[in-house]
């Protein structure tokens, strides 16, 4: 029996070019597999084989969304493969965005079997668990041995076009699919028998999860300007020289408030980054280009604004849980709060 | 951390690069940036011109915060 003809796609971290230095490199091709592919070939056996891994850089996929998705799917299709698989990319976010519209990009244009991996509070998940297939990792590449592989017999199945199982059976994030089976027992029973569960305080499982939305009413406008008191916050990592409160490269554990009284210029107070997952060149040469202090400094003195409040908050948003993100933002807005803050400027890496 | 903040009624604008994940993860105001590791910069251009720069991005964003919106908006 002929191979099944699979093409992998990495960034440029897992491809060993280098890591966030490298994040801005164009998309290229390699015959052959590398990386996490080997692992993944290996266990493919005879059946299938990786004959072709393309490499992007985690940046320049994000910020040329169009292109580089162009530029990558043209690689991919010069190998004609049977299957696509990209990643696992784990709780790398711009990696995981690049992987989930990919696989969505070759899923609908070259009509065939896709799959990507990564873990369940990356970005990539919100934006294409509807749309591919994605196996959940833990949040760090120290789940390679675990995900491999259930990916590579999950993606068997997929290009043998064999019934898949459920979310929980395969391992893979709920895509929001409803499949008519056939049970013993009629709906009244069932509901009644779900009700008793949850007034003996039971566990119980309901046949339709509700959806979620969380998305909070965004705040009213501000009406004078120049009245308003605006702060700054960012998930940058922008941090005092030294980090004192020893902010973590990923996963920030906490938060900083930096006092900013009489600072008209993080370049010229030699503000740093204590964020992992950018190239901090451009950052250590010059905060602002973060957190733009100087000129609302600037913009305070012409009166365009109120005030700029005197303390920022930062931390790392580098794989950081929306749960902790969640929870250093209710507790510093208190502060604002109390401070009559009336908006704030977040700035994001 | 835009949803921590703002749902205590303060808005919020988020300038940030990879406006997919922004409007994932909830931002209701959303400018884009230059690029992710200087989303308020361009190291390319020398310094007065990369401080206007920054400073176009800032005025945008403080218009933002003074219109009125329903739902998530990119500028």
């Amino acid at each position: 029996m002929k191979k099944i003809k699979v093409v992998h796609y990495i960034n440029q971290f897992f491809a060993g070019i280098g890591g966030e230095e490298k994040a801005d490199i164009k998309p290229e091709k390699k015959d052959g597999f590398m990386g996490p592919g080997i692992g993944l070939n290996g266990m493919f056996k005879e059946e299938a084989e990786i004959v072709g891994t393309i490499i992007c850089g985690d940046s320049y996929f994000n910020e040329n969304l169009e292109e580089a998705q162009a530029e990558v799917f043209e690689m991919i299709k010069s190998y004609e493969p049977d299957l696509f698989i990209a990643g696992p990319a784990f709780n790398a976010g711009r990696y995981g965005v690049a992987c989930g519209a990919i696989a969505k990009y070759v899923k609908e244009e070259l009509n065939i079997p896709v799959l990507t991996a990564m873990y369940k509070e990356n970005p990539g998940v919100d934006m294409y668990a509807k749309d591919v297939h994605i196996i959940e990792t833990g949040d760090s590449a120290a789940s390679m041995r675990k995900v491999l592989p259930l990916m590579t017999s999950f993606a068997l199945k997929l290009v043998k076009n064999e019934v898949i199982g459920t979310p929980e059976e395969e391992g893979y994030i709920p895509m929001g699919v409803r499949r008519n089976v056939f049970v013993d027992e009629i709906g009244g029973k069932r509901a009644v028998d779900m009700l008793v569960k949850k007034l003996n305080k039971e566990d119980f499982e309901t046949e339709y999860p509700m959806p979620v939305f969380d998305n909070v009413e965004p705040g009213k406008a501000i009406k004078d300007l120049s009245k308003a008191k605006i702060a700054l916050v960012t998930s940058g990592g922008i941090v005092p020289p030294g980090n004192p409160d020893k902010i973590e490269s990923s996963s920030a554990s906490k938060y900083g408030a930096y006092d900013i009284t009489g600072v008209r210029n993080l370049e010229v107070a030699c503000h740093e980054t204590a964020h992992g997952g950018y190239d901090p060149s451009f950052a250590n040469e010059d905060a602002n280009r973060i957190v733009p202090l100087d000129v609302l400094r600037d913009m305070e003195d012409e009166g365009i604004i109120g005030e700029l409040y005197n303390t920022f908050f930062s931390t790392v948003g580098n794989g950081t849980s929306v749960k902790n993100s969640l929870k250093y933002a209710e507790e510093f807005t208190k502060q604002l709060l109390a401070d009559d803050v009336d908006a704030v400027i977040l700035t994001s890496t | 951390m835009v949803k921590g903040i703002e749902k205590s009624g303060i808005p919020v604008v988020h300038i940030c690069t990879v406006v997919p994940i922004s409007l994932t993860v909830g931002a209701n105001r959303i400018v884009p940036a230059t690029a992710i590791p200087y989303p308020l910069g361009d190291p390319t251009l020398a310094e007065p011109e990369e401080k206007k720069l920054r400073r176009k991005l800032i005025e945008k964003a403080l218009e933002t915060l003074t219109t009125e919106i329903s739902e998530q908006t990119v500028f």
